[in-house]
């Protein structure tokens, strides 16, 4: 069985549960999200035909709430506060620099799955102006060069990662 | 109606009750820019906040696309308040869409331009920052392009799609300022949903979505669209005696103004194609060379006058004209004495002409397509109207959107599934066991309507008493329907008034094609569903389907269905005619291609049909029309058919020519020319009439299609009150007995045609064809939504969105035979094989796999047989 086609197995299985009204389609997105990390585009097409309304029907809900992911989650998910603390200290300036170096657009995943960006608003930690907050992390006063920094570390870890392995 | 008055800028206007102040005040000629208000949208957008007004009492302004008018209402359209929340709109909009105005397809056809010019701000404001999205543009469409950047957000494409064609292919994603419109693949050559019929296009007031390679034509010509047989009303664009674009005609009663992929962009190319025949051409040896018309003409004058009577035939198309079909049959009757005169409609229509014939007296559709969106319930049966007859597709999802009942079967999952109540999947070729199984419920449960059977219909016992052997066991057995499924169809039809039945060639194309017509009469019946709105409803095929064969294209009729065997009908046309009528029924098309096999007929006349492609089994169609003397082909492309002609004349296309067609729903409809027939080429009835009068028969001198018209009031009486000039306005329904009758919406409203309703005693036949161990699937034949007949296959576009044949097959099936998707296989029955591409799908039940049988490569009526619909086949990776 190819990755794709359990997906869809897992997707029929957690489907099982549910009703086919259209009330029910949040926390069926809500469901799969858990499962995999994120609404894969087989899991969506699975839904649709259950609920029997379009793909792209599903695909509006789902990109209309800002808690569902569309790609796979990177190993270190990285999220940036652009709440208005965070906006006034230059939280854009952050955000490029993440996107910059990564390549890669929030909401989006580098292709070798280590790094997934997102844009949040307020995390809370306005003091710590503008903020990203790192594998769960909270990294206060930001600056491109720490960005390199965190970036650098993830490099590290993996390398050591492999030795270990080896 | 209940109406109220109300003031807009002084001026006092009347308004229905609840009607929206934008809605009564661009009624009464008072404009308020709009961009996103749509009249018949469920509600209002409200998203372009364009449409300010002020209303006296309230503190701030509204949106007159919401606001309801009321009476004693005063409302001022352009105070400074509304002019600065407008301009500010627009200023906005054209910041983030179009900074930079004027390079676009749409420069001066563009509603933001011209909103922009009436409130006043400059395309290029200096105000506001411009903020351009650079979101990628998707060109993939053959016959548009998606620009987001230049989308205003105003959503009418998304009810377009949702509302009125019903696909819902393209929604709202994200939100804010990065909301974008878009169907779920970006990108796609082919989205799963998308139809390509450009409705999107057409509505989008911007260039967010525009047609590729437009043209803004310099006159229109109002005509009807050429493909299938639901007849919608278009305006032909033309620029210099050139098609350049088409739109629907939103007065037409049958399509209101919406249009499929092959309406709105498979026209110009097929008509200005470079395949075209130019010039008549005969065979010499094996090679075909350019005769002048007048030779033609000659050749054909002598060496028909060799084979007049039975060795005659002809073969007419549902794609001419009613005036070219009834010259046609007059040809074959008077000029070469034989009633062997046929039509391609013969391989789908005929056991319904027969089957209603004998039940109701009428073999045509008893509905008008409005029926469809006002019924209660639907049934549609051995049809995919969403591919064969998409715009009346689009009917069938609107009324299920508003809640009918939609009981659909099937044996393969269609688009309709999804919005369908009931799904009867059953078994292909068992519709007959299906059909008898919801009628022994009907019985059983006492849900038939005896007041109406009582009142209207005869023979009810002997019908009884067939079903009495025949229980739910035997037709969920042969249907493969659960018991339980069956009896929730029969309770839903029973109960849910009125209903409107409809099939199509799933049901007509098999050897038990009149038995299950039959079945469905008497369904219709015992249900009480032959009243007003409801009714049974035969989906004809082509454009004109139903016109050949009302104007007597057929071996046992004279026109308007005056029978061949009654010497009083026979009488009035040799009256009118002026020539003796040979008395003997002629053969069927089917039959006439024996006879041409066995050499008995040997002069064929051909216009317009390619049974060389569309009948079952072509190889032996090819050998039969080989054997024949002489073989005349008038098409407007050289067809698989023509190949075969000793002599081959050029057709005009529907563009070049005046006349009309008669739709599914018995609406007869101008059709105008709108260009000169391409080079040398001819109208049907024009050249069958130069052959006549060069042969010496006289009756064959028209000076237009509207004089052969008159003749055919005349001589038909459904048509006795149709002319030229009456169907300038709008089409109208037969039967039309007199000038002043304004047709007929519903066939056997009051009373059947024939009198009584009469009920058939039914027998269940298994198929003529079934599966066995050497050939264990069942194939049956579909339509693309993108093809029908030669013409969609010059169309490039169309070409792009469905170019091959694919043989689709269940993954379970796939996964037994070791196929791979897209993996080319053998398809082989007993009379051939072919090779095509397979196609892994769930949409076909394990066991039964589908071609669509419209591509010359890969054939796929190389391996049907006698019923098109259904051969058992095998099938085998191919090397």
């Amino acid at each position: 069985m190819t990755d794709e086609e359990e997906r869809i197995r897992q997707t029929r299985e957690i489907l099982r549960g549910h009703g086919g009204e259209r009330g029910k389609l949040i926390p069926i997105l809500q469901e799969i999200q858990a499962r995999f990390g994120y609404l894969p585009r087989e899991a969506i097409k699975e839904i649709a035909k259950f609920m029997r309304i379009t793909e792209i029907e599903v695909l509006g809900v789902a990109t209309f709430y800002n808690q569902f992911r569309l790609n796979p989650p990177g190993k270190h998910p990285v999220k940036v506060c652009l709440g208005t603390a965070c906006h006034m200290k230059g939280g854009v300036n952050i955000l490029e620099a993440w996107e910059r170096r990564l390549g890669i657009k929030p909401g989006q995943t580098t292709p070798d799955r280590q790094v997934s960006l997102e844009r949040v608003a307020c995390v809370g930690c306005c003091a710590m102006a503008p903020v990203s907050v790192v594998d769960e992390e909270v990294q206060g006063r930001v600056s491109p060069t720490r960005v390199d920094g965190i970036l650098l570390s993830f490099e590290l870890e993996k390398e050591k990662g492999e030795e270990n392995s080896k | 109606m209940d109406t109220v008055d109300l003031i807009i800028d002084g001026i006092t206007i009347k308004a229905p009750k609840g009607e929206k102040i934008l809605w009564a005040a661009l009624d009464n000629g008072i404009y308020i820019p709009n961009l996103c208000a749509l009249r018949w949208a469920e509600e209002p957008h409200a998203g372009c906040r364009l449409c300010f007004v002020e209303v006296e009492g309230r503190a701030d302004p509204v949106t007159s696309c919401t606001e309801p008018v009321a009476e004693g209402l005063v409302v001022h359209t352009d105070t400074p308040q509304v002019r600065r929340l407008r301009r500010t709109a627009a200023e906005l909009l054209i910041a983030a869409e179009c900074p930079d105005c004027g390079a676009c397809a749409k420069n001066r056809h563009c509603e933001l331009q011209r909103i922009a010019a009436f409130v006043g701000v400059k395309l290029k404001p200096k105000r506001l920052r411009p903020t351009p999205k650079a979101l990628p543009v998707d060109a993939s469409n053959p016959f548009f392009i998606r620009d987001p950047n230049k989308c205003v957000v105003c959503g009418k494409c998304v009810s377009v799609c949702s509302e009125i064609v019903g696909a819902n292919a393209i929604d709202f994603t994200f939100r804010g300022f990065e909301t974008t419109l878009r169907p779920f693949d970006v990108q796609p050559v082919i989205d799963e949903r998308c139809e390509s019929c450009g409705e999107c296009v057409a509505i989008c007031p911007v260039a967010a979505l525009v047609e590729k390679d437009l043209r803004w034509p310099k006159e229109e010509v109002k005509t009807i669209c050429p493909y299938c047989a639901v007849g919608c009303g278009i305006y032909l664009g033309l620029d210099e005696g050139t098609i350049v674009g088409v739109r629907g005609d939103e007065e037409n009663a049958t399509n209101k103004g919406t249009l499929c992929a092959k309406g709105r962009f498979g026209i110009a190319d097929f008509v200005h194609h470079r395949d075209r025949l130019t010039s008549p051409l005969v065979k010499r040896g094996r090679t075909f060379s350019q005769i002048s018309w007048e030779q033609a003409i000659d050749l054909m004058a002598t060496e028909f006058a060799k084979y007049r009577g039975e060795e005659f035939a002809l073969i007419a198309s549902a794609k001419g004209t009613n005036e070219d079909g009834y010259i046609l049959q007059k040809f074959a009757r008077v000029a070469m004495g034989s009633n062997d005169i046929d039509s391609d409609s013969r391989l789908c229509d005929a056991p319904s002409l027969e089957a209603l014939g004998h039940s109701f007296g009428d073999g045509a559709m008893s509905n008008s397509m409005d029926d469809i969106e006002r019924a209660a319930c639907i049934l549609a049966i051995g049809t995919n109207p969403t591919s064969s007859h998409p715009i009346l597709g689009q009917r069938i999802r609107r009324a299920a959107r508003k809640g009918a009942k939609l009981i659909l079967a099937n044996p393969r999952e269609i688009d309709l599934c999804r919005l369908s109540t009931l799904w009867l999947r059953n078994r292909p070729g068992s519709d007959l066991a299906l059909l008898m199984g919801m009628m022994r419920v009907m019985l059983d449960e006492n849900l038939a309507d005896l007041s109406f059977i009582e009142e209207r219909c005869q023979n009810f016992e002997q019908f009884q008493d067939c079903l009495r052997d025949f229980d739910l066991g035997l037709a969920e057995e042969i249907s493969g329907v659960p018991q339980e499924l069956l009896k929730e169809a029969a309770r839903t039809l029973a109960t849910h008034k009125p209903a409107v039945i409809l099939y199509g060639s799933g049901l007509t194309q098999h050897s038990q094609a009149t038995q299950n017509v039959l079945a469905l009469a008497n369904l219709a019946m015992l249900s009480g569903n032959m009243g007003k709105g409801s009714g049974l409803n035969p989906l004809k095929g082509q454009n004109n389907a139903q016109g050949i064969s009302d104007m007597g294209a057929l071996p046992h009729f004279l026109p308007g269905y005056q029978p061949l065997s009654d010497p009083q009908s026979r009488e009035k046309f040799e009256r009118a005619w002026g020539y003796p009528l040979n008395p003997n029924p002629g053969l069927s098309l089917t039959e006439m291609l024996e006879a041409a096999a066995e050499g008995k007929i040997k002069a064929v006349y051909i216009v317009g049909a390619n049974p060389a492609l569309n009948m079952a089994d072509i190889r032996y169609v090819r050998k039969a029309l080989r054997r024949t003397k002489f073989l005349v082909v008038q098409d407007i492309f050289l067809t698989e058919t023509a190949r075969l002609a000793h002599l081959v004349l050029p057709a005009a296309s529907f563009a070049e020519k005046d006349g009309t067609f008669t739709n599914t729903e018995r609406r007869v409809q101008l059709v105008r020319q709108a260009i000169e027939p391409i080079d040398e080429s001819r109208p049907d009835g024009q050249i069958a009439c130069q052959i006549a009068s060069r042969m010496g028969f006289e009756g064959f001198e028209f000076d237009s299609p509207s004089q052969i018209m008159e003749e055919i009031a005349r001589l038909v009486p459904q048509y006795g009150g149709i002319s030229h000039q009456r169907l300038t306005e709008a089409g109208i329904q037969w039967p039309c007995p007199t000038r002043d009758h304004p047709g007929t919406p519903n066939l056997h409203a009051e009373g059947f045609s024939r009198g009584r309703g009469r009920f058939a005693p039914l027998k269940y036949e298994a198929p003529a064809e079934l599966p066995d161990e050497q050939y264990p699937l069942m194939l049956t034949t579909e339509r693309s939504l993108y093809h029908l007949g030669s013409m969609t296959q010059k169309v490039e576009g169309l070409m792009r969105l469905r170019g091959e044949e694919l043989v689709e097959l269940n993954p379970a099936d796939a996964a037994n035979l070791g196929i791979a998707d897209n993996q080319w296989v053998r398809v082989i029955s007993r009379r051939g094989q072919v090779k095509a591409k397979a196609r892994i799908t769930e949409a076909s039940p394990p066991g039964v796999v589908s071609m669509s049988a419209h591509f010359a490569k890969g054939a796929a009526n190389l391996v049907t047989g006698g019923e098109l619909k259904l051969s058992a086949v095998r099938i085998e990776k191919a090397g």
